[in-house]
């Protein structure tokens, strides 16, 4: 026992030992990352954003210097702070604040004092800067916007969030991240990639030289170039006219999907979201609950789409073989299917074929189409899901695809849809049920974007590519290939022929025979959607949504447009003039209907917009 | 078991097991204290290579003891014990401070630590005693003086202030146990130890009611056994006055840096930039290795200077950081080899002399072991006392060199006086 007391002792220390050492070195690995935190600094290179272009080269976005006033607390010396927040234009309780939280941050690390300092400032600062020692000014790359729109398009960077430091381990603390539009769709494209250098620093956080002679840095690479699809001018003078209105234009070229404009009404300065004041200018923005200018109405905005539908309904009838161009079908003023109301409709001339039909925008004559085109089938489940089969091939009721992040699928009811609604089996429903999508009422909703696009279907005699916003990245030549896949709708190509007549002929003699442009064939359709909305719980109308597609010109299409305007009564009152514009302003370059111009410009509906939040009752589509 | 030849044996595998320590020691001192200024291998500034020459000095140090008849260090053991006591003394008026402690003569840039060297001559002095046929240690008044010889280097080291050092005369119990002392000394101190932390992490207050219930319980167990009152009050209020005691002495005893290191390793304070600091890097640096580690001298935590003092008390954690959970384990098993061969070979002594000197050489050689390792791996308080034949420093260095290869020359002649 004496002998073996210390031997027991001294090896059930060796075991303990082992096992600790096994604990801390190969069990517990949290010590590795540890170490690498303190022992390594990791010094990021960020390349230049990339240059964004539209359509004909002109530049968008470029990037701009900014200059931080930093501070590194320990070496701050006496100084006199009063003549110093002077320069720096803030209150010396705001400068005592910030050099504090600098100082308990990190004494020997650089902290911001002020942020962004625009050129100007820069300049007067540089030259009495070297009096005060501990500060410095640190030069960082901003964006500059060259142009006070399409901030719904370009998008913005921030600061990335810690939900994005989570999920994604490219970008650190502090780093930029594109947040919306083009700036986060191609976000890989443009941000390049960050140069890395390994510094060994000492217990005081000193440099002693790079880490591994360097092994392990790498030089940053420049963002790429972008040129985007949009028209500059287009895109200009689309917001120009949809000043003081709610609603959105969206233009695509239907020979290649590229959107031409695209514009979201209100909309705000990108120039805003940059700077000293990007907090202040954003919860501003933020927080306009009412007029929502963060909101892209073109892209997210779900509306019913009204009258352009019903060239939709015509096309599906055609298809399905329910009704012939010529076969005449009489309106009294309304259609009668048993419900408690009938489907009214406007003064017209009686009976009309299809082309009447559409110029005049009957709605009797396309609740007939629609109801054959259900009970065409032996049950109106089938009917309407074969309908909606036809619709969904032109990319309606679903994610269109386009290369921006936001957006909303719209919706096209199906039979699921009605068999809910009406709890089926329990209770049976048919087709007059449905009758309001027939003229693009009721269930359907869609996105401006889809309503382009389907007029942009007409426009091609049945085919399209998915809308996209890149038209070419510089350097790389390419993209990505689902913007070069033709997508073939259900509707054979004959069938398109007539239905563009009628467009031409609302031009011609219908709903829009007054906005008629000398020298181009505009094919379009009007259209008057219904809305209501909720005040203190209760539903209420409110105006009317003023809509209109159309293309132009009528043979090989260079552009189909789509504009909506919230509450702006009839399709040709607000909608129909804009389209008009945005038409000949892309193919002629100048506007000869200055009376259009001129209406438009000087409109607002911000009288209109006001009305529900009055509190007091109000009259709609006045 | 008798050698037929006259020529003096060594035991070789102690010998290796002393080189491979040190040169794997060289090793790590080398990556901890190399700069990135300097580029000559050369350089009487560089602590890497002063090792180097403490290293030659130390085999011309061991050529020395070897050649020495083995009966010099019996019949010397006293003198050199004195001398050793007086080396101490001295250090009082002529002693050099260095961070705090006055435990280094200075002689032109060189430091000597004379409480390395006093490990030896105890354990030579305690050898000479407890092998004196005349000594008993069942005996009361023999027990004290065995006692004593451990505790006047003891009182003259604690007020350096050097309480790493004086510790290590605590092991000295083992050797004692291993001759003959009661089991209820080493009780008493393994007791004394547990009231010791346990006041500190519990409070003096609940240290005091565990050992009433305790004592209580015992009590009532062997309550047909009429168990002597006076006898259980009498240890109780010994405990808790022994718990008293601990809580005075260290709240007005000990030095606040004592204090705060106790705090640190019984978890009281979890302060990682504060004063737990040399341990939390420590264990950042060890627990970085992973299974082999970084490689010699690209240890980030070690060029970076992140843990104090890592060339001498703290060298473990460049093994643990450069060569990983492999580095370490080696290392910990050399040692424990060394340990056992030396424990083995006092077995085998048949001088008791020999036999008892060589327990303590053993019994030294762990404790420091022990504590240092303990220490760097985050397990015990922080407590200066270096890792032998591996932590930088020419007087921890010789000191051990000297206490080992005493013992060898000893073995050596194991054979040679039969």
């Amino acid at each position: 026992m004496r002998k073996l007391l210390l031997l027991s002792i001294v090896l059930i220390t060796g075991v303990v030992f082992v096992g600790r050492l096994f604990y801390l070195q190969i069990y517990d690995t949290s010590f590795q990352s540890l170490s690498e935190d303190n022992a390594i600094n990791v010094v990021y290179n960020y390349p230049q954003r990339g240059y964004i272009f539209d359509r004909n080269g002109e530049l968008l976005v470029s990037n701009q210097p900014s200059y931080d006033v930093m501070v590194i607390p320990r070496n701050v010396k006496s100084l006199d702070t009063l003549e110093f927040c002077e320069l720096l234009k803030i209150t010396t309780e705001e400068f005592k604040s910030k050099l504090k939280k600098a100082r308990v941050y990190s004494p020997r690390l650089p902290s911001v004092v002020i942020p962004q300092l625009t050129k100007s400032e820069y300049a007067s600062l540089s030259e009495k800067l070297f009096k005060y020692k501990g500060f410095y000014i640190q030069k960082r790359s901003l964006r500059d916007y060259q142009v006070d729109h399409s901030a719904n398009v370009l998008g913005y960077i921030s600061e990335v969030n810690e939900a994005i430091l989570q999920k994604n381990s490219y970008y650190q603390m502090g780093e930029i991240i594109g947040t919306g539009g083009v700036e986060k769709q191609y976000e890989k494209v443009l941000r390049g990639v960050k140069g890395v250098k390994y510094i060994q620093k000492d217990r005081f956080n000193r440099d002693i030289g790079s880490y591994k002679n360097g092994r392990f840095d790498t030089l940053p690479v420049r963002g790429n170039d972008i040129l985007l699809t949009i028209d500059k001018v287009l895109q200009e003078y689309g917001e120009a006219l949809m000043q003081n209105k709610r609603g959105g234009i969206v233009a695509l070229e239907p020979a290649t999907g590229e959107i031409l404009a695209l514009i979201a009404a209100p909309n705000y300065d990108p120039g805003l979201l940059v700077g000293r004041q990007r907090s202040k200018n954003f919860t501003k923005l933020y927080y306009d609950t009412i007029a929502k200018p963060l909101f892209d109405r073109v892209l997210s905005g779900e509306y019913p789409p009204g009258s352009p539908f019903k060239a939709l309904t015509a096309l599906i009838g055609l298809q399905e073989g329910v009704i012939d161009i010529d076969e005449k079908i009489s309106c009294n003023g309304a259609y009668h299917y048993g419900g408690k109301k009938p489907l009214k409709c406007h003064h017209h001339r009686s009976p009309l074929s299809m082309i009447g039909g559409i110029a005049n925008s009957c709605n009797s004559y396309f609740a007939t189409v629609y109801r054959r085109t259900i009970d065409h089938y032996p049950t109106p489940q089938e009917g309407i899901d074969n309908w909606k089969r036809h619709l969904n091939s032109f990319g309606l009721g679903q994610y269109l695809g386009y290369d921006l992040p936001s957006g909303r699928p719209g919706k096209i009811p199906g039979s699921e849809t009605y068999n809910a609604m009406y709890q089926y089996p329990k209770y049976k429903w048919y087709t007059p049920a449905t009758i309001s999508n027939a003229i693009g009422q009721g269930e359907v909703l869609m996105t401006p974007m889809q309503m382009v696009n389907f007029i942009s279907v007409i426009a091609n005699r049945g085919w399209y590519y998915k809308p996209h916003i890149l038209k070419n990245v510089i350097g790389a030549d390419t993209i990505p290939k689902q913007y070069t896949t033709k997508i073939i709708t259900t509707i054979d190509p004959v069938h398109f022929e007539p239905v563009i007549e009628g467009l031409f002929d609302v031009y011609n003699y219908g709903t829009a025979s007054h906005l008629k442009v000398k020298g181009i064939e505009i094919c379009g359709k009007t259209g008057t959607s219904e809305n209501y909305t909720k005040i203190n719980g209760k539903r209420t109308q409110l105006t009317d949504h003023s809509v209109f597609v159309a293309f132009a010109p009528r043979n090989n299409p260079k552009i189909a447009v789509a504009v909506f305007v919230e509450n702006g009564y009839w399709g040709s009152r607000w909608a129909g003039r804009i389209a008009t514009l945005i038409i000949e302003k892309y193919i002629n370059g100048e506007i000869t209907r200055t009376d259009l111009e001129t209406y438009i410009l000087d409109g607002s509906l911000e009288e209109e917009y006001a009305k529900p939040y009055s509190g007091e009752p109000f009259l709609i589509n006045q | 078991m008798i050698s037929a030849s006259r020529n003096v044996k060594f035991d070789w595998l102690t010998i290796l097991l002393f080189a491979a320590l040190v040169i794997v020691g060289w090793i790590n001192i080398y990556s901890a204290s190399l700069s990135d200024i300097g580029g000559v291998f050369v350089d009487f500034d560089q602590i890497y290579f002063k090792q180097i020459i403490w290293i030659g000095l130390s085999i011309i140090l061991i050529i020395f003891i070897l050649a020495l008849d083995s009966k010099f260090y019996e019949r010397f053991a006293s003198i050199i014990y004195l001398i050793s006591l007086v080396s101490l003394l001295l250090l009082f008026p002529f002693g050099k401070e260095i961070s705090g402690a006055t435990s280094w003569y200075s002689f032109g840039g060189i430091s000597i630590q004379p409480s390395e060297f006093a490990k030896a001559a105890t354990a030579l002095a305690l050898a000479k005693y407890l092998s004196d046929i005349q000594t008993s240690m069942n005996r009361f008044k023999h027990q004290l003086k065995a006692f004593a010889i451990i505790a006047l280097p003891v009182l003259l080291i604690i007020p350096q202030p050097d309480p790493g050092s004086a510790l290590v005369f605590s092991i000295f119990i083992f050797t004692m146990y291993r001759e003959g002392l009661h089991f209820a000394y080493l009780l008493l101190g393994f007791f004394a130890a547990l009231l010791f932390i346990g006041t500190l992490t519990l409070g003096v207050t609940w240290v005091a009611i565990i050992v009433l219930l305790i004592a209580v319980a015992i009590y009532i167990k062997n309550r047909k056994k009429r168990p002597n009152i006076l006898k259980y009050s009498t240890i109780l209020i010994a405990c808790i006055g022994f718990a008293f005691s601990v809580n005075y002495i260290f709240n007005n005893v000990f030095e606040q840096r004592h204090r705060d290191r106790f705090n640190i390793v019984l978890g009281k304070e979890i302060d990682v930039k504060g004063i737990g600091y040399n341990t939390n890097q420590s264990e950042i640096a060890i627990g970085s290795g992973g299974w082999t580690g970084k490689g010699w001298t690209q240890g980030t935590q070690t060029k970076g200077n992140f843990v104090p003092e890592q060339h001498t008390d703290y060298i473990f954690s460049t093994v643990g950081e450069e060569w990983g959970f492999l580095g370490t384990v080696l290392v910990v098993l050399l040692f424990l080899a060394l340990i056992v061969r030396v424990l083995v070979l006092a077995e085998r002594q048949r001088s008791k002399f020999s036999r008892i000197y060589g327990y303590s050489v053993a019994a030294i050689l762990f404790v420091h072991f022990f504590v240092n390792i303990g220490m760097v791996t985050g397990l015990l308080p922080t407590i200066g006392i270096p890792l032998p034949f591996f932590s930088y420093g020419g007087s921890s260095l010789w000191g051990f060199t000297i206490l080992l290869f005493i013992f060898v020359r000893l073995d050596a002649a194991n054979y040679y006086y039969t």
